[in-house]
């Protein structure tokens, strides 16, 4: 797959090129959850966190590890939002699209986002530089509009640091 | 060395209190860093520890230190607790949240902690399960099931193993108790589960975090190490949610723990007899754990003497939204909906009209001014149409146009439905369509509808009002027709939407012509 040899996920880890890195890497990612019981999600985060996305040619290895069928692997991958099958931009801004946020003006900032950002809701931008992903409440409903900017949590999310995150996902 | 507080929930940190704290040590404070107090408008905060007790200063920038430090800085809130919006809590569950070092044990320890888990231990799993039941605590996660009558289940039900699972998906947007509770005292919850397991003969306990809560958990993983040898042979470990809404839902959640798609299960059979990996499971939400310990320390009495009707003890209830008091505070139900948002909340943040107030997260019903004398009361509100739910009260100014937030509810449920019945998994998608034709002053007939050959489509076109009940109709659908809560409670939203604010849906049919 072309953009097994491309991608670069946000912490610029790459992800293995080849049936021996992918099973080393599963079988390593895998050692501390065997014997747990319902160890298919811990793994999948481990995965998803080591490589930043969860490459299609992980699957079987993922099923031969914790003896599962492929059919549920791809199940479970594709049933959870986090978990992603294509790379993600370096940055990753996720902006909160759920009521209380949107008490606090929030659909503004979402249409404000895409277009100073260049990039629609629930895409990566051309030049892979950022994604842009809706996320539905972080808990900090009191002070919306709020953005997950590379993990970190922004409130009150305005013009002014619409801007701000613009020049961070600059870099 | 000066001694300062400032938090490290999310909420501060998403508003500047790690540059806050990192100012206040460079400046050469000594920081201790502790749950939210609660009031997001005075945060990022910090406190002064002075020999007359804590000096609180807020909202503070981080180059604003210097005048925390000297005392004159302009926005000195003096002591906390006599502001009227502390002052009029009833803080059982979040006693010391906002006070403590969040995962330090000798904090937990001087502020009352384990004094319930150690009572327990001195009494018999059936004296433990009729404490809760004598508390008269009802599940805070939504369904307000009395949490007595679970464990009395689970305990009833002989298994060689059984499960204790922590219901910290905390999904409903306008609510973040559970994120401040694991966050701020993460000890109270290990011993909420550990009074649990005692009462049940539980042998291992699962919390299920969301993945949107990463401080949340980060600090639960760490208070699990530094506490196991305290609630041994118990055993807990944390599992990080993927985004999906559903897996809130009980058996769903049970169903994503087993490492599988988060779908619904069927009742029966219950949980509470065959749950997680086909064992007797106590599943409960992380508030309705973590009453747990003041019940079992201070006596049932003392949790149950406050209250409403049937709904005893206290409500972490969340101000959310454009209110200007917005934040968490805990108080015996039966306080009314107005009182919450006018007095507590002081109106909303932005000085406009409050129009419209949705209770209960994304499920929960909107509500007028006019209803404000509604108390807080899981009875009161299921009468009115709607559901208290996790407590979250989230308020609209008058620019809210309620067409699209009942819209919104119809989208949310096509994107979060498991997708195991149809009436969700359909017919949300259909709400959404059904609502925007409403929007568009109703519909024509298409061009393949009007096709000599479609000789059974409808060809006239259809209006407004016929719109309308059709909408109505779909959400009767939906109601009675969905396996859980997800599609079953989607329409409180949409007709309360509707029955109250009609004129956000009719008002365009003069001018709907003009629109197209
Ligand atoms: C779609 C849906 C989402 C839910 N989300 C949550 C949640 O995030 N947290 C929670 O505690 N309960 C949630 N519930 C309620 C749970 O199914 C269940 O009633 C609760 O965990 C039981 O605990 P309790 O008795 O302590 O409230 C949800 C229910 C539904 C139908
Ligand atoms: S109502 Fe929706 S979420 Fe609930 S079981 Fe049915 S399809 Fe799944
Ligand atoms: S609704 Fe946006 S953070 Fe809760």
């Amino acid at each position: 797959m072309s953009d097994l040899q491309h991608a670069t996920s946000p912490s610029g880890t790459r992800p293995p090129t080849g049936d021996d890195e992918a099973r080393a890497l599963v079988e390593r990612l895998a050692e501390p959850c065997t014997g747990r019981r319902g160890a298919l999600l811990p793994l999948l985060h481990a995965i998803q966190h080591e490589v930043g996305w969860i490459p299609d040619s992980l699957v079987p290895f993922v099923a031969h590890a914790l003896n599962l069928s492929r059919a549920e692997i791809h199940g479970v991958i594709t049933f959870y939002p986090d978990f992603r099958r294509r790379p993600a931009g370096r940055h990753v801004v996720k902006l909160c699209r759920a009521e209380a946020c949107q008490a606090r003006g929030g659909a503004a900032i979402e249409a404000a986002a895409a277009d100073r950002f260049g990039v629609a809701m629930g895409e990566t931008r051309p030049d892979g530089q950022v994604t842009l992903e809706p996320i539905y409440c972080l808990g900090l409903c009191a002070t919306g509009p709020n953005a997950l900017v590379d993990g970190k949590p922004v409130s009150r999310v305005d013009a002014a640091r619409l801007e701000r995150i613009a020049a961070e996902i600059a870099a | 060395m000066t001694r300062v507080f400032v938090s490290c929930d999310m909420a501060s940190v998403a508003l500047g209190a790690d540059e806050l704290a990192d100012a206040l040590a460079v400046a050469g404070a000594e920081v201790v860093r502790t749950g939210s107090r609660g009031l997001f408008r005075i945060e990022p905060l910090v406190e002064v520890e002075t020999g007359g007790g804590r000096i609180a200063y807020g909202p503070v920038a981080a180059d604003e230190v210097a005048a925390v430090l000297d005392g004159t800085h302009p926005n000195c809130l003096g002591d906390l607790a006599a502001l009227p919006f502390f002052a009029h809590q009833q803080r059982f569950t979040f006693a010391r949240v906002g006070i403590t070092d969040p995962l330090s044990l000798s904090d937990y320890v001087s502020h009352g902690g384990w004094a319930g888990l150690q009572r327990t231990r001195a009494m018999s799993p059936q004296q433990v399960v009729d404490a809760v039941k004598a508390s008269g605590l009802r599940g805070r996660g939504g369904a307000g099931f009395p949490t007595g009558i679970k464990w009395q289940t689970v305990l009833d039900t002989p298994s060689a193993e059984k499960f204790i699972v922590c219901n910290a998906d905390e999904g409903d947007s306008g609510t973040f108790a559970d994120r401040m509770l694991l966050e701020g005292d993460p000890y109270c919850l290990i011993e909420g589960m550990a009074i649990a397991a005692h009462a049940v003969g539980g042998t291992h306990g699962y919390i299920y975090v969301r993945s949107e809560y990463p401080f949340a958990i980060r600090t639960l993983r760490e208070a699990i190490f530094r506490s196991a040898h305290l609630i041994a042979p118990f055993t807990l470990e944390v599992r990080e949610g993927a985004g999906a809404y559903v897996c809130g839902e009980e058996t769903a959640l049970l169903d994503s723990i087993e490492g599988k798609r988060g779908q619904v299960r069927a009742k029966p059979p219950l949980p509470a007899i065959q749950g997680l990996f086909g064992r007797p499971t106590v599943i409960n939400n992380v508030l309705s754990l973590a009453a747990v310990p003041f019940i079992l320390a201070e006596g049932p009495e003392r949790y149950s003497e406050v209250g409403f009707g049937r709904s005893r003890g206290t409500m972490p209830v969340q101000l959310a939204g454009n209110v200007k008091n917005g934040g968490l505070f805990e108080i015996g139900f039966g306080i009314t909906l107005g009182e919450l948002v006018e007095k507590i909340g002081g109106g909303t943040e932005s000085g406009r009209p409050v129009r419209a107030v949705q209770v209960g997260g994304p499920l929960g019903a909107y509500f007028p001014p006019s209803m404000f004398d509604l108390p807080f009361d899981y009875e009161a509100f299921a009468q009115k149409g709607g559901l208290i739910g996790h407590g979250g009260v989230t308020v609209f100014d008058d620019s809210v146009d309620m067409l699209a937030m009942a819209r919104f509810a119809m989208e949310f449920c096509a994107v979060e439905s498991c997708g195991k019945c149809t009436p969700c998994r359909i017919g949300s998608t259909r709400g959404v369509e059904t609502i925007d034709r409403i929007r568009a002053g109703g519909r024509r007939g298409d061009a393949v509808e009007v096709l000599p050959q479609m000789r059974n489509a409808r060809a006239a076109a259809r209006g407004v009002d016929q719109e309308i009940a059709l909408l109505r109709d779909l959400c009767e659908v939906m109601k009675y027709g969905s396996l859980c809560a997800l599609g079953g409670f989607t329409p409180y939203p949409v007709l309360s939407a509707l029955e109250f604010f009609p004129e956000d849906f009719g008002a365009e049919v003069p001018d709907a012509a003009a629109r197209r």
